[in-house]
């Protein structure tokens, strides 16, 4: 393997706490341009609590987080998402009310942005028209741009979020669960997706679905009650006995 | 391109239709009905400045009639004691009056959402109120007049004389338009696109990474200046402000103008505004209602909770409801 580059995002003992309950703890992480780093756990392993930290949705109890070579442990998530730090959710996001190229073009706005420009049409503006229309040709919804958003099916909303992502030109991506509800079909073009976003991005992928997680993944690291228990390469982790134990091994059971 | 043109056109001919009427309403009454649509139309600014908050962004104000009325009372407190004051220059100075207490206000009450939101704004209002109710410095609960309507003048010559109540309906008119047109082109802008996320979706627009507070704030200050426009425009026309038009019975009045017209739209804002105004009128008229007349605001209240029920999206909704009504029973026929 060629020397790895340096991490665009490194987290270093990132812990938070809800009163009594640590749902994350000190857990370290990089990610790097060119692999996609799974996290994976049983149910409320603290893995969606990561992403919001990480992505300064909610506060850090403690720990740092560096992004492109900043600390930026206490910045807020506009100005994270400003500085490279992309994010997709869990449950689905998207404006529903807008046309499918108005949600990319609007989340594309917001890389530069022109709060005192009052009187130019949104519609004009160059740059984030440009960016939409890459934004939907990388993720294959070009055909659908004009479609509304809300109408979309399940799996094409899933896809639209990621190109809502894409579209604020990220070098890090946040993903959690983009496979949620989603059938084998779907579930391949969206893989493709993600293997495609690899060049230029570093992709940190929260995900149920044990198989397409080895599948595409460059590293994974598996979470238990917010604590680390492994991480690696996939076949590495695959023969970790302790995640065969926690994790694996309930896989087999079932 | 042709079908755009056309849908444009026909987009257009409504507001078109509506400023012509407008403009050649003076020629056909004078007195009475003159004076009562400045006054609506007046009202129409009021709750379009409160559409930018509810209907483009999203924030559900119940204290926007303290910027209304803090202009009103700085046009009539900043004028000169014995003599006119300067249009250009009072008109600014009020309006900045009521932005820089939505500033305020803004900065603090933003801080909080939904029915929180809704109290918080509530409260800095009848704040604003009892400041006037209570103290010396509006001439408490009677209020104070103005002496001398604000004049348009240049190098000491009078040229129009805002007395003349064909003149103020022009006047009000101007801005309405004015007002209208501004909103319309503000919210086709990156800005006002932002302003719609929020609405949509703000947790998104934080996550694509939008400090959604500062957007917020300058829509607060900017729905705030408008208002004060309004107030303007109501302590000149009537001469004497109080400190009712800071009270919470006007702010919820403009919040049902919008629910009654429909929200969402600018046209909804200013149908709401007449309709509203007119139904006050229809049940305040004693040759249909006789004594049952004193009791308007229970007609009032009862038509406008109809409305709500079989009107979801206000009276500007209306054509969409009747085209999904004939859809569906159009699907249903060819079903059956």
């Amino acid at each position: 393997m060629a020397e790895r580059n340096a991490p665009l995002l490194r987290a270093r003992g990132v812990t938070r706490r809800f009163g009594g309950l640590t749902a994350v703890s000190e857990v370290s992480l990089d990610l790097t341009e060119g692999e996609i780093h799974a996290v994976i756990g049983t149910n409320g392993a603290g893995k969606s609590t990561l992403i919001n930290v990480l992505s300064g949705e909610i506060g850090i109890t403690k720990g740092s987080v560096e992004l492109l070579g900043h600390d930026v442990t206490n910045w807020s998530q506009p100005r994270r998402a400003h500085a490279g730090l992309g994010r997709s959710y869990q449950r689905t996001t998207i404006f529903p009310r807008f046309s499918v190229f108005e949600n990319c073009r609007l989340t594309a706005q917001a890389t530069r942005q022109v709060p005192w420009n009052w009187w130019t049409a949104a519609a004009a503006c160059p740059l984030s028209t440009s960016l939409a229309r890459e934004a939907l040709d990388k993720t294959g919804l070009s055909g659908l741009a004009d479609r509304t958003a809300g109408l979309l099916s399940h799996g094409e909303k899933r896809q639209l979020e990621i190109a809502m992502c894409v579209a604020t030109r990220p070098r890090v991506l946040l993903l959690d669960e983009p496979l949620a509800g989603m059938g084998p079909e779907e579930t391949d073009r969206m893989l493709g997706l993600l293997s495609g976003l690899k060049a230029g991005h570093a992709i940190l992928l929260v995900e149920h679905d044990m198989d397409a997680v080895f599948r595409v993944s460059d590293r994974i690291t598996v979470m238990v009650n917010g604590v680390v228990i492994a991480s690696g390469v996939p076949a590495a982790v695959r023969a970790d006995p302790e995640v065969q134990l926690a994790y694996l091994g309930e896989v087999h059971v079932d | 391109m042709t079908a755009n043109m056309f849908a444009a056109t026909r987009q257009l001919s409504v507001p078109l239709i509506v400023v012509a009427l407008l403009l050649a309403f003076p020629l056909l009454t004078t007195g009475f009905y003159l004076e009562f649509t400045s006054k609506v139309m007046i009202l129409a600014i009021f709750a379009l400045s409160l559409e930018l908050l509810v209907g483009a962004t999203g924030l559900v104000s119940l204290g926007h009639a303290a910027f209304f009325g803090i202009a009103a009372y700085a046009t009539v407190l900043l004028s000169p004691k014995y003599g006119a004051a300067n249009l250009f220059l009072i008109l600014p100075v009020a309006v900045a009056c009521s932005a820089l207490y939505a500033f305020a206000v803004g900065a603090l009450s933003l801080r909080t959402k939904g029915v929180y939101f809704i109290m918080v704004t509530l409260a800095f209002a009848q704040m604003a109120y009892y400041v006037f109710h209570d103290t010396k410095l509006g001439g408490g609960t009677d209020g104070i007049y103005l002496d001398f309507k604000p004049e348009v003048a240049l190098f000491g010559t009078r040229l129009v004389d805002l007395g003349k109540p064909v003149i103020f309906y022009y006047l009000v008119l101007v801005c309405l338009v004015l007002v209208f047109l501004f909103l319309a082109v503000l919210l086709r802008s990156r800005f006002g696109r932002v302003l719609a996320g929020i609405k949509s979706n703000e947790q998104r627009m934080r996550a694509a990474g939008f400090a959604t507070f500062t957007y917020k704030w300058a829509a607060f200050t900017l729905a705030g200046a408008l208002a004060g426009l309004a107030g303007f425009l109501v302590a000149v026309k009537d001469g004497f402000v109080n400190p009712e038009m800071l009270s919470w019975h006007e702010s919820g009045a403009v919040l049902l103008m919008l629910i009654l017209g429909g929200m969402g739209r600018l046209s909804g804002a200013v149908l709401g505004a007449f309709a509203f105004a007119l139904l006050q009128l229809f049940f305040q008229w004693e040759v249909v209602f006789g004594n049952f007349a004193k009791h308007w605001p229970l007609l009032l209240g009862g038509t406008i909770i109809l409305c709500v029920a079989f009107m979801p999206n206000g009276l500007i909704g209306i054509p969409g409801q009747w085209r999904a009504w004939r859809a569906r029973k159009n699907s249903g026929a060819s079903r059956g």
